[in-house]
């Protein structure tokens, strides 16, 4: 879009997926990068979610609740029926209740960033001089894999706390098959399979949910882009007005879908590193 | 995709944002919301027993009112019967000074008509004789006739 021509509809998708990196990306895996604009999203909006929670916390009355204390307290009370009913540990949810609430809360707002308009914050990026911005972080791997490996470890770290290191071991080798020598490689092995596909799994979803998702808003985009004062583009012009309003409303479902898978998979993992096999 | 350091970024942003959750902000609401749960509650245990003294005080209100109305109930016969007892006493007390009051009348009424007669008896015998008199002006002396004319008298 920098560019002095109108970009084709395959330059307009590309630039519109790429990262503001602080470096150029070589290979597939490169731990020297960092996408700013995700983590500028995913903090910014972490933060606010925290600091306005915690300001209501903090003016919170156990009288008659104002309207936006009440909509706070049905979340809360949503996620804490749900930590009570998933993890049995009462010392355990003291952490896994509020890191559910925050996971919900979190995710929830960067999928809404789904909603505003593709080409808005992209393009008063360039106004700005910054030409590349993608707004939805959780549609970046690196996020979504960031926070299910997140909750990896404290599946890790709760099967160590709760079980003891050398009962966990012992569950490592000896289940799901049982307890025999020639069964304990097959039983680690499934177990790291476990592991490996919960963490994966977890991060893939919502990633592969709101990529699709501001992909199609993109191609959306583009039908409306297509205008050029012919009829034919006059239809897709309608079309862009047709199918970004249902794909919007849709997505108002899905955001808050995947946040709650988000959410209620993370208790169950960790749920599952509480009890034993 | 590309996987990059973000990844281990966002991870430690997690918890983070998880922790700083776990510090300030569910307590205090968790702590809100008890505490409602236990207004509500003492609330619902005032209102019942609210409930049950109102039935009470209405039960005792109701026993109240029954012996106040048994009450003015005695209180009207006793004044009935004290109010015929005086109202008969007070007819006979008027039946007998109508009574002496006829009884008086009536001697009184006799003795007049006595004295009345009497007079008239007088009367009449002057009548009578100034009458004869009159007739016999000459030959009749009042002295000499006055054993006859007393006679005459109490024949009247």
């Amino acid at each position: 879009m920098a560019t002095a021509h109108a970009p084709t509809a395959s330059e307009y998708i590309v630039h519109h997926l790429s990262f503001l990196t602080n470096k150029k990306q070589e290979g597939l895996v490169d731990w020297s990068v960092f996408h700013l604009d995700t983590l500028f999203f995913s903090i910014g909006l972490g933060l606010l979610a925290v600091f306005v929670l915690a300001r209501l916390a903090s003016r919170a009355t156990s009288g008659v609740p104002g309207r936006f204390q009440a909509a706070v307290e049905i979340v809360i009370e949503m996620v804490a029926d749900q930590a009570k009913g998933i993890v049995h540990s009462p010392e355990s949810r003291k952490f896994v209740a509020p890191l559910a609430l925050t996971v919900f809360v979190w995710i929830f707002l960067m999928n809404a960033m789904d909603l505003i308009p593709v080409d808005l914050l992209p393009m008063l990026g360039q106004a700005i001089g910054i030409n590349y911005l993608r707004v939805v972080p959780t549609a970046d791997l690196n996020a979504t894999l960031g926070m299910s490996a997140a909750v990896l470890l404290l599946c890790l770290y709760y099967s160590v706390k709760i079980k003891g290191l050398g009962h966990w071991m012992h569950e490592l080798f000896t289940a799901p098959f049982g307890n025999h020598p020639v069964l304990w490689p097959i039983n680690f092995a499934m177990q790291m399979i476990e592991f490996v596909a919960k963490t994966v799994s977890h991060g893939m979803r919502l990633f592969g949910n709101m990529y699709a998702g501001e992909l199609i808003f993109m191609l959306i985009a583009l039908m409306g882009a297509a205008w050029a004062g012919t009829f034919g583009s006059g239809l897709l012009w309608i079309g862009h007005i047709i199918a970004g309003t249902i794909w919007a409303i849709f997505h108002i479902l899905i955001i808050t879908l995947q946040a709650f898978i988000f959410m209620m998979l993370t208790l169950v993992y960790v749920g599952q590193a509480h009890e034993s096999h | 995709m590309n996987l990059n350091a973000t990844l281990f970024a966002q991870l430690v942003v997690f918890f983070i944002l998880a922790w700083f959750t776990m510090k300030f902000v569910w307590p205090p609401i968790m702590k809100a919301l008890d505490e409602r749960a236990s207004k509500i509650a003492d609330g619902l245990a005032a209102a019942d027993k609210a409930k049950s003294d109102l039935v009470l005080a209405e039960r005792r209100a109701t026993d109240e009112l029954r012996k106040a109305r048994e009450s003015s109930n005695e209180l009207r016969a006793g004044a009935e019967r004290q109010g015929a007892q005086i109202l008969d006493e007070a007819r006979a007390e008027a039946a007998r000074i109508i009574a002496a009051a006829r009884t008086a009348a009536e001697g009184e009424a006799e003795v007049a008509a006595q004295r009345a007669k009497e007079a008239l008896r007088d009367q009449v015998a002057l009548l009578a004789v100034a009458g004869a008199e009159q007739i016999l002006r000459k030959e009749i002396d009042a002295g000499k006739h006055a054993d006859l004319l007393n006679q005459l008298k109490a024949e009247l």
